[in-house]
């Protein structure tokens, strides 16, 4: 195999350099390419069935599986959104519903939502399926853990869901899962429900490892020729960030899950106190409920750009593709992805301004988490700056992503609201902060999302999403969405607290009853819609139009695989090999309005390209 | 063409919503109006950003939608203007951060001269306990807590004497003098929550936290319990009443101190072994 890859023009090329050595008007060593210093990966190819499509080595296939499982539970939390809201717009109606099952939707619509869902289907799902694909990979290093990977994550969704069939229901501590409440009688599910959640997020974290390290290594290890660190795609380095997060701040919920275990099935007493429970003194004593705050938020702050980060990278692609103009300022792009990231495991205690912790720590938390600020304020700068002078598609695609910087500007600024300290405290632990995270981190990356599912479905299935049926569902989901949470922060200035059951007569919170009518028949309308993308999906699948290899005319590699969709090992005969950044959009004087990244310097010698 | 409009339809419709909206914060009852005043300014430089990002957005969706005869332009970087856009934002984040941590300072430093207030809190309720002639609370602990000593009071502990006892979910304050909240908890997290206030501060088990604040209306106030705290969150409510100095002081005597109530529990308790004799 060896002389396979030394055996091209771009490894002559250098020999001829070697040769003369001088440069002529055209330099023919321009499109020299260092030749590759590790042989080919050697990929076991599927036997059967149960190879191929369920224990599968497969990147591709695994992230399908993994996006599958992850918009399973997607479905689940959205279900019991569904629930809350209708106990809190018409109460009248949920008679069935008791404050126990409340707040086990809540907690569990929660926890779904930004572990389950969100995490695994930007790492689990798009990670897996394009991080080989875009740097040029026939896979990830390590197939067999990326196997192992998933279905741990399975088993974790299978344990999390088995905890909604087991005595005394699902945890309903909150998301937060916050003790002592979380383990003692009072809330709902303090038995089997936490003990189940508890192991199933051990699962998950383990599962979360397998993947993460072939995530990081793959993109470190096993890019192509010519795929150097500063011509990676966005949507590389936000997945590439959002790992080393992960791998960070991941253990540390894996040993407050463990110290927690313990807490409740042995006694033991990290994070309990002295205790009076019905009149009697519980076996505890000593521990600190804040300890685990700490422990919970300094995985909980990263997890949020763990979910942010892959989002801001695939919807730096995507508007770049779609405007057919180079990303505005990749270089700083890049910078302010690592850089929020680093800085992500400084801001935690934000979460904690009124938590009891010392209140000095408010100073210098509110400084870093203002700081974050700015790399996030000049990621929006320069979407907006890539749209100018654009040539803007405004396809299904595109509507996503302007959907994704409206929430995601909204949200943003609402987070300087609580971020700064003072500001906080009457706004901390009311609907304005559900408002605020709900529009920045889910609503915001699921613009992203839906934006992605339509741009790579082409490549995935070969087939081409239906455009109007795809708009239907972009203004639902944006309008509705949008007019769920923009109001909702109105409520939190009044006052209104997060996770009531009930309002009982307030007087002034009163008003907010129509609001909450209002918003509850949003939510409903807003996740009805999202069936349009199954009804789409499904229909597309069976009658849809052939995509063209490349229909949007983009120039990263995901694009140039020798099959549509791609086969496993991805570029068939020979790897490709890159000689520029995958934004030449646009380029003066070139024939078509894209350059692929495989295009070499020489082909491309007579116009205006700038050097990658 | 429509997207545009549309979007353009929804920053307007924001901005509207905003301006027109009967939803708004409740009139304040505190000192702290400057955490309402770092909010005004937060919306307006945070707002005016929003709608200027937005704005240039629908801009471009109209000026610059695709013409299959027109290109973009190929401007990889504008070093310049990263720069500007950088420092300026540095900026507008640093104008807002200042006011924030200014009135975070007073937040955390506590007047000399603030009455303590001991708020115990459990699943599900509250009671609240005031210094007596002393001035000071006497010290507690979680294992002292009896039908006698419902506030576990330590009996050694001569402060703990005169300290009044409210065993009731309202307390009286006093309009005009500042208060320093110290929150307890006997068994879960839980937050003594006065919108009209805009103070709070969970309640720890195991710990004792502090936040304060100088009530300046005169009238009735709800307490809610604003850190989760089991099935019975929404429903542990309480309540403030402020009043006037005069009224204050009427209603602080006419409540029974520690010492008043150990002797109300041994007569109790005599005579109850009177009636077991017989």
């Amino acid at each position: 195999m060896s002389e396979e890859y030394d055996n091209n023009k771009s490894y002559q090329a250098q020999s001829s350099e070697v040769l003369d050595g001088s440069a002529g008007s055209i330099n023919p060593d321009m499109d020299y390419v260092r030749p590759a210093e590790i042989p080919e990966q050697d990929l076991y190819h599927a036997h059967s069935f149960i190879e191929k499509w369920i224990f599968c080595q497969d990147a591709k296939v695994i992230g399908v599986q993994y996006f599958l499982t992850a918009v399973f539970t997607g479905i689940v939390g959205l279900i019991l959104s569904w629930l809350m809201r209708l106990q809190l717009g018409f109460p009248e109606l949920a008679g069935f519903m008791t404050a126990e099952h409340y707040y086990q939707f809540v907690t569990m619509h929660g926890m779904i939502m930004v572990v389950y869902f969100l995490t695994a289907l930007f790492l689990g799902g798009f990670g897996n399926y394009l991080i080989p694909l875009m740097v040029g990979a026939r896979d990830m290093v390590f197939p067999y853990v990326n196997m192992l990977s998933f279905w741990m994550f399975f088993v974790a969704v299978a344990v999390l869901m088995a905890s909604f069939f087991v005595p005394g229901g699902p945890t309903g501590a909150g998301w937060t899962l916050y003790p002592p409440q979380t383990i003692l009688e009072g809330t709902p599910g303090s038995g089997m429900g936490i003990l189940l959640m508890l192991i199933s997020l051990s699962l998950f974290v383990i599962g979360f490892t397998m993947g993460g390290l072939n995530y990081m290594i793959t993109i470190l290890q096993a890019r192509t020729r010519g795929m150097t660190l500063m011509r990676m795609p966005l949507t590389v380095w936000g997945i590439f960030t959002a790992t080393v997060l992960a791998m960070l701040a991941f253990p540390a919920l894996l040993v407050s899950a463990i110290m927690m275990t313990l807490d409740k099935v042995l006694q033991t007493s990290f994070f309990m106190p002295t205790i009076l429970k019905a009149g009697e003194v519980l076996e505890y004593g000593g521990g600190s409920p804040i300890l685990f705050q700490h422990l919970f938020w300094f995985f909980g702050h990263p997890e949020v750009y763990i979910v942010a980060l892959p989002a801001f990278g695939i919807v730096s692609d995507l508007i770049s593709v779609h405007a057919r103009k180079n990303i505005f300022g990749y270089r700083m792009m890049v910078w302010a992805i690592v850089g929020i990231g680093g800085l992500s495991f400084f801001v935690w205690a934000h979460h904690m301004y009124v938590s009891g912790m010392n209140p000095w720590f408010g100073f210098f938390f509110a400084t870093t988490t203002l700081i974050i600020a700015v790399p996030t304020a000049m990621k929006v700068y320069n979407w907006i700056l890539t749209l100018w002078r654009g040539n803007i598609r405004i396809n299904t695609v595109m509507l996503w992503c302007l959907g994704f910087i409206v929430t995601f500007v909204n949200g943003g600024i609402t987070g300087i609201f609580l971020g700064n300290v003072s500001v906080d405290v009457p706004l901390s632990d009311t609907y304005f902060v559900i408002a605020h995270f709900h529009m920045v981190m889910g609503i915001a990356p699921l613009m992203v999302i839906m934006g992605a599912v339509y741009h790579w479905f082409p490549l995935v299935a070969g087939k081409m999403l239906h455009e109007g049926l795809g708009k239907w569902h972009f203004w639902i989901t944006f309008l509705g969405a949008y007019s769920i949470y923009f109001p909702m922060h109105y409520l939190g200035f009044i006052g209104v607290p997060r996770r009531y059951f009930e309002m009982y007569d307030s007087p002034y919170m009163t008003s907010a009853v129509g609001m909450n009518e209002f918003i509850s028949i949003a939510a409903f309308i807003v996740g009805a819609a999202q069936f349009i993308l199954v009804f789409n999906i499904i229909k597309t699948l069976k009658t849809g139009k052939k995509a063209e290899q490349n229909p949007w005319k983009a120039n990263s590699l995901e694009w140039y695989t020798s099959t549509v969709p791609p086969e496993h090992g991805n570029f068939g005969e020979r790897l490709p090999v890159v000689h520029r950044w995958p934004y030449d959009f646009s380029v003066p004087g070139a024939k078509d309005d894209f350059i692929p990244q495989t295009t070499a310097p020489s082909e491309v010698a007579n116009t205006e390209v700038e050097k990658t | 063409m429509h997207a545009g409009i549309i979007f353009l339809l929804v920053i307007v419709g924001s901005v509207l919503f905003h301006i027109f909206t009967p939803w708004y914060w409740t009139d304040i009852a505190s000192n702290w109006g400057g955490m309402d005043s770092t909010i005004t300014l937060t919306f307006w430089v945070g707002g005016g950003v929003f709608v200027a990002v937005c704005l240039f957005m629908v801009y471009c969706v109209f000026r610059y939608s695709h013409k299959e005869d027109r290109r973009a332009e190929y401007k990889p970087e504008d070093k310049k203007l990263e720069k500007i856009l950088t420092w300026a934002t540095t900026l507008g984040v640093a104008a807002l951060l200042a006011p924030g941590l200014i009135i975070w300072n007073q937040y955390v430093n506590v007047p000399k001269n603030a009455l303590e207030v001991d708020v115990m809190a459990w699943q599900w309720g509250w009671q609240y306990r005031l210094p007596g002639a002393d001035g000071k609370l006497g010290t507690t602990q979680v294992r002292n807590i009896a039908d006698n000593n419902p506030f576990g009071i330590n009996p050694d502990d001569p402060f703990g004497k005169d300290d009044i006892m409210i065993e009731s979910d309202v307390i009286n304050l006093e309009n005009n003098r500042p208060v320093k909240i110290l929150l307890r908890s006997v068994d879960v997290l839980h937050n003594w929550y006065v919108p009209q206030f805009r103070s709070k501060m969970d309640a720890v088990p195991g710990t004792v936290t502090f936040y304060w604040f100088e009530p300046n209306k005169v009238g009735e106030y709800e307490v809610l319990c604003a850190e989760y705290c089991g099935v019975g969150h929404y429903a542990m409510r309480g309540g403030v009443e402020v009043q006037d100095k005069a009224d204050y002081e009427v209603w602080l005597s006419e409540q029974e101190t520690f010492q008043q109530l150990s002797a109300r529990y041994e007569k109790l308790n005599l005579d109850g072994n009177k009636l077991a004799k017989k």
